[in-house]
């Protein structure tokens, strides 16, 4: 979800036929929900797929520090700005833990980082979307966060164990989010008719792009097969997606705004509520490098990498010179 | 030379008087600079008491294929768990 | 207590608040574009502490002004010439070394001074410099390290950090100016003459730029106008463009 269209590194789920016996051992263990660590023997594939899953919810994490960074100097009250900006670390705190995770298969952070920046990985498509309004914080995080919720808590059910723990970590630490977001666009929501119309405002612009977060369906997706196989992927996209709608719109009512959707209708045989598709035409734009804020998103951040070498040179410099000069004493 | 900060596992001791537990890992140029930033990641929310960092290469770990040889033998020495013994129900609780 | 100047002692709080106020915006600008995450997350740790005790400061001084006026009227509602912040907090942040060593030279102000108001005569000012002190306490050790790291790097490094040095020297003399107000505060027992401060503070300093390889610049000229309010920056003007635009632009709401 802040992952992604991840490729899964091979084709076809191989039968327990087709299986070596370290690969028969393998998906056993899999499948009995004892977790995979770091020292264990694990198929190439599976080790690949890991990374580039894990790098790019990394990737978002990090990236998606820009689109509410975006308001941290323009938040309305002191609350409001301490409270931005706690949350916003603490993306840069699940970003840090997701490339600790991706760490332990062998990639280091600054390989991640260095893909990311030459374009060979990616991050999640929901921020390459801009924030416009002081209530698209509060939509991001009601609406993004919460949707990353409903992938992360699957998620916490893993098979590799330090991404299982990764997740179980960001996901006690996420529900603030949530809740901070949804104070926040309530508060606009029962407010001023300026206030109204920036909640609402944000609620159609944002609620298309939560959908896509998830991913598009399963059918035609490739890669979930052998992904959920290895229970690297817990639920398939549609069902999360659903899960997401149904929890979503009775909060939508309670804020007494109108439906971002004139088919949101709820089906009393399925059980769900009843939505648009997202438009994917868009969605496969945004992937391609065509969102609205690609281009700025990754000049930032290669900016703020680039321009911090020399602190990173310069405080490593001197941690070996201070090693060096221990040495010589001793 | 490669210009990584080197890698720190962490271990943190929580509010209750327990062990100091791995809570995860990051990036610092040197020891104090690895507990200080322990410090302002995973102790955010009132975390911790204590803060012990190690350099991850220094770690030494047990191989996964000797999972059986290290821990199966204790499976059986069940009389070591208390839950072995049936003490009468007038002795009261031991 | 009775006996003292409520409108130097909102005076003197305002220059507590504002000085943590801007200080703390400007800090919170680097979150997501830091050297590297441990920074960028270490950073927003001390913004937080900033903005916290802008809460209190501005909140006891609002109290004091006795106008029903928040901490938050008091943050989004004044204009330029009503800020009391020293200046050095208003500097843009330059690159990460200046910022780091801009935060290290007013750390070590604040350390000083809270210490000094740990025992202030009003228990009100005597608290929230109990609880700033320990925040203090540890964003002054950080951003020394900081410092010292960066000024005895690598040669780029030392560089940069001895040029924002030549930058921010001329504006660390303000810290230590005294006035009428600062008089008042003396005489009530309230806060420490600020130019009291100065020989602890050269001597903190020193040894950690010392440490640094840094080299102190020739002369004491001193900018002045933030704490009096005479003559801010330029820009603070734009800072507060920022800061203050949704209460300006819709006011009465609540947030």
């Amino acid at each position: 979800m802040y992952a992604q269209m991840i490729k899964t590194a091979r084709s076809g789920v191989k039968s327990r036929e087709e299986m070596s016996e370290q690969e028969r051992e393998f998906q056993d263990k899999v499948d009995n929900n004892i977790k995979i660590e770091p020292q264990d023997w694990m198929p190439d594939d599976y080790r690949a797929t890991l990374i580039r899953q894990m790098g790019q919810h990394a990737h978002s994490e990090v990236v998606g520090q820009l689109p509410e960074g975006n308001w941290i100097t323009r938040a309305p009250t002191l609350e409001r700005k301490a409270i931005l900006l706690a949350k916003v670390q603490d993306e840069a705190g699940h970003g840090l833990y997701l490339y600790s995770a991706a760490e332990t298969l062998g990639e280091t952070r600054d390989e991640l980082v260095n893909l990311l920046h030459e374009g060979k990985m990616k991050y999640s498509s929901i921020f390459n979307y801009p924030t416009l309004n002081w209530a698209d914080i509060g939509a991001v995080g009601w609406l993004v966060d919460g949707a990353a919720i409903v992938n992360q808590v699957a998620l916490q059910r893993t098979s590799y164990g330090p991404y299982s723990r990764a997740m179980i970590r960001i996901c006690k630490e996420e529900s603030f989010h949530a809740r901070q977001g949804y104070d926040a666009i309530r508060v606009l929501a029962q407010g001023s008719p300026e206030q109204k119309k920036m909640a609402q405002d944000a609620l159609n612009r944002l609620w298309f792009p939560a959908l896509m977060m998830f991913g598009p369906s399963d059918s035609e997706s490739v890669h979930s097969e052998q992904s959920m196989a290895w229970k690297i992927k817990v639920k398939s996209n549609d069902e999360l997606r659903q899960q997401f709608v149904d929890q979503t719109i009775p909060q939508i009512e309670y804020l007494g705004l109108d439906l971002p959707d004139p088919n949101i209708k709820w089906n009393e045989e399925r059980g769900h509520y009843d939505f648009s598709e997202p438009n994917w035409p868009e969605f496969f734009d945004v992937i391609k490098g065509n969102g609205p804020c690609n281009v700025d998103r990754m000049e930032k951040r290669v900016a703020a990498w680039e321009d911090g070498t020399w602190v990173r040179d310069g405080l490593l410099a001197h941690a070996r010179k201070k090693a060096a000069q221990k040495i010589a004493a001793e | 030379m490669k210009n990584e900060w080197p890698l720190w596992e962490v271990f943190i001791r929580g509010q209750h008087g327990l062990n100091h537990r791995h809570v995860g890992s990051l990036h610092a140029p040197d020891a104090e600079m690895a507990i200080k930033n322990a410090r302002d990641v995973y102790t955010r929310r009132n975390e911790g008491v204590s803060i012990w960092v190690v350099e991850a290469r220094h770690i030494a770990a047990s191989a996964p294929g000797d999972k059986g040889p290290l821990f199966d033998p204790s499976e059986s020495k069940i009389y070591r768990h208390p839950t072995f013994y049936d003490i009468p129900e007038e002795v009261g609780h031991m | 207590m009775a006996e003292v100047d409520q409108k130097a002692l909102f005076e003197f709080l305002l220059r507590m608040g504002d000085n943590t106020l801007v200080l703390g915006h400007r800090v919170s600008e680097w979150c997501g574009h830091s050297p590297i995450l441990e920074e960028d997350i270490a950073l927003a740790n001390t913004a937080l502490d900033l903005i916290g005790q802008t809460q209190l400061w501005l909140g006891l001084a609002g109290e004091v002004e006795g106008k029903g006026r928040s901490a938050d009227d008091l943050a989004f509602l004044r204009d330029v010439w009503d800020f009391r912040n020293v200046l050095l907090t208003e500097l843009p942040n330059g690159d990460f070394g200046r910022t780091l060593l801009r935060q290290f030279l007013f750390d070590a102000w604040a350390s000083i001074m809270l210490g000094r108001l740990q025992k202030s005569s009003d228990p009100r000012i005597a608290a929230i410099a109990e609880k700033a002190s320990k925040e203090v306490a540890y964003h002054v050790e950080r951003s020394a390290d900081t410092v010292v790291g960066l000024g005895d790097g690598t040669q780029e490094s030392h560089d940069r950090m001895q040029a924002a040095l030549e930058y921010l020297w001329p504006y660390v003399g303000e810290m230590f100016q005294s006035d009428d107000v600062d008089a008042a505060m003396v005489a009530a027992g309230i806060a420490p003459d600020p130019a009291g401060l100065r020989a602890e503070y050269d001597a903190l300093i020193g040894a950690v730029l010392d440490e640094a390889t840094l080299t102190l610049p020739k002369g004491d000229f001193a900018h002045k106008g933030g704490r009096t309010g005479y003559m801010h920056t330029e820009h603070l003007g734009h800072m507060l463009c920022h800061m203050q635009w949704l209460q300006r632009a819709y006011p009465g709401c609540d947030w």
